[in-house]
């Protein structure tokens, strides 16, 4: 049976990724949305003004290299949930990625995760670095995970 | 009897935003709806929406409903719950159960039928086995009454209703086998796909159900790739060990209360099939009978939203013999701004159409 796959290299070049150069810099935010969706609260939301989208509001976003400074707080708003921050620097041999999270019982600080790709796939073992519950009635956890730097355009998911 | 200036059945989010534009011009209103709780769709939609600022973008659905309500309650709107619409009689009367004890009947100087969509079904050797059900009874029962309807699911439809429905049922601890399509690719968004993707969920493309089976209840799902013509391809079934098998195969409006007040009807495939026709005003063939929603083409909770306001001011017109055109053409200006991109553009050309067709209509 033919099965839907969301391939690594189906993002790469689309306005809201960028260059592994900029990547290989810090932490940065990965907008992995290109259609025609009439949305931008990550337009909106993002204090430095690093993500535009514009009119109509169907044009899929564009980030600015210069401008992100990977707070997270377009991550926690997208409703599409397709943002992460990647920090390729997270010390010398691991790259840590930031997710939104909608699912409980949320994972402990230091719990050890496998990392899984964009179609649920394993890839690597992992670790939990940082837990974020929801503030107010957002609802949404932030969770941030390390794993392997050679990784970094793989690893989008994890399980338990 | 009873006397009324505006009825309107169905407490969803086109029917709240009715009853507020108009409670803001004094007239007096009655909300009706057969829940026990306002809010229609709204409060099972536990997930952010799309949008943009105006739209209350990036706000959960539940979170939406819980301010209409509090706006509601402040512009002390009367709201019947628990109590269903069953007819719509000669000069805009309203026949209802109230609280489900009292035949009552309602006279109106305006009706605003709201009362949203219907799923579709689809039907399979099987089908009526109980596990088998709509991926929006699904998505009530996890999320609104918080009872599983199952462990092992099947989601049939991966449109973005599947998709997000699928999403859900992980978050309320259901294992989704997977979702099948029948077209070659999927119908909603990919941000909606990559979500389950993440989880490990499969989705088979060109797949159909052939059959649910089991003796009392769902055991299987019996699925299959199907060829280009659609023609199921038998020798590769694959059976699924699941117990709740979910249909998200679209909504079409709910047309029955339209129907009975006589209201006339065109096809418009992009709205969902039948749709009451309508003005820009969004009253309906029938002289005071108005409609907003999903009722008048199956669109968003946005749209439904921005209809129903429009329906408000329209219908506080009417009664008041006044004009309020500025703040129906911001209104108007909102629902352009929605109706855009490979979904929105569409529905926009039906609804000229629409609209078109109700003047053809009229004038003779
Ligand atoms: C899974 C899913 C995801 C969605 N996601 C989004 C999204 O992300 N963004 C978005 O904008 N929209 C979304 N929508 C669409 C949105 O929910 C609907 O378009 C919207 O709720 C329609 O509003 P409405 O007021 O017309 O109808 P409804 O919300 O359906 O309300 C109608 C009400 O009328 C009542 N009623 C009907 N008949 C009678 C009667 N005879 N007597 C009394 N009461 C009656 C019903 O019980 C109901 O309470 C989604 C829908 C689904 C199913
Ligand atoms: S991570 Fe922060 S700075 Fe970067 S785009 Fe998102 S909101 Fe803006
Ligand atoms: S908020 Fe998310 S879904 Fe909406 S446009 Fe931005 S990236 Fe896409």
């Amino acid at each position: 049976m033919k099965k839907l796959r969301i391939d690594e290299t189906l993002y790469i070049k689309t306005p809201g990724f960028l260059s592994e150069q900029r990547i290989r810099k810090g932490p940065v935010a990965i907008i992995e949305c290109t259609q025609d969706i009439p949305c931008n609260p990550c337009e909106t939301i993002c204090p430095r003004k690093a993500i535009k989208i514009g009119l109509p509001i169907t044009n899929p976003p564009e980030i600015d290299e210069a401008k992100c400074s990977g707070c997270g707080l377009c991550v926690l708003w997208c409703p599409g949930l397709a943002i992460f921050v990647l920090n390729y620097n997270f010390d010398k041999i691991r790259a840590s990625l930031t997710i939104p999270y909608e699912m409980l019982p949320l994972p402990g600080k230091n719990e050890k995760i496998k990392c899984l790709d964009r179609n649920g796939k394993y890839v690597c073992k992992g670790k939990i670095e940082k837990v974020t519950p929801p503030k107010k009635n957002s609802r949404t956890s932030l969770i941030t995970f390390s794993f392997q730097k050679k990784y970094f355009n793989t690893v989008r998911g994890f399980k338990k | 009897m009873e006397e009324k200036e505006l009825v309107i059945i169905g407490a969803g989010p086109a029917g709240l935003c009715a009853a507020i534009e108009a409670r803001k011009k004094n007239i007096d209103v009655l909300i009706i709806d057969e829940n026990i709780k306002p809010g229609g769709q709204l409060f099972k939609q536990i997930h952010r929406f799309f949008g943009s600022k105006q739209h209350m973008a990036g706000i959960r659905g539940i979170t939406i409903g819980e301010k209409l309500l509090e706006e509601v309650e402040k512009l002390q709107a009367n709201v019947w719950l628990d109590s269903t619409a069953y007819g719509i009689f000669g000069n805009r009367i309203a026949g209802v159960i109230k609280s489900r004890k009292k035949n009552v009947t309602v006279k109106a100087k305006a009706i605003l039928i709201a009362a949203g969509a219907v799923e579709n079904p689809i039907s399979f050797e099987g089908w009526t086995l109980p596990g088998v059900m709509g991926a929006g009874a699904c998505q009530t029962m996890i999320n609104i009454h918080r009872v599983l309807p199952g462990k092992k699911a099947l989601m049939i439809g991966a449109g973005n209703v599947g998709l997000i429905v699928a999403y859900q049922m992980l978050q309320a601890g259901i294992e989704v086998k997977a979702v099948i399509e029948i077209m070659p690719k999927i119908n909603g968004y990919m941000v909606h796909a990559a979500k389950i993707k993440r989880f490990g969920v499969p989705i088979f493309l060109s797949t159909t159900i052939l059959e649910a089976s089991g003796k009392n209840e769902v055991e299987a799902a019996v699925i299959c790739p199907v060829d280009q013509d659609y023609k199921p391809i038998l020798k590769r079934t694959k059976s699924l060990d699941v117990d709740l098998i979910c249909i998200a195969a679209g909504l079409q409006p709910l047309n029955e209360l339209l129907c009975q007040a006589g209201c006339q009807f065109t096809y418009k495939p992009y709205l969902g099939g039948n749709v009451a026709l309508h003005n820009e005003n969004m009253e309906t063939t029938i002289d005071g009978i108005f409609v907003a929603g999903d009722c008048s083409g199956i669109e968003e909770a946005s749209t439904a939203m921005e209809e129903g306001k429009l329906a408000g001011i329209a219908i506080a017109e009417k009664i008041r013999k006044r004009k309020w055109d500025d703040e129906k053409l911001e209104v108007r200006n909102r629902l352009n701004d929605f109706r855009i991109g490979t979904f929105g553009e569409k529905r926009k050309i039906s609804k000229m159409e629409i609209e078109k067709e109700y003047y053809e209509k009229v004038k003779n």
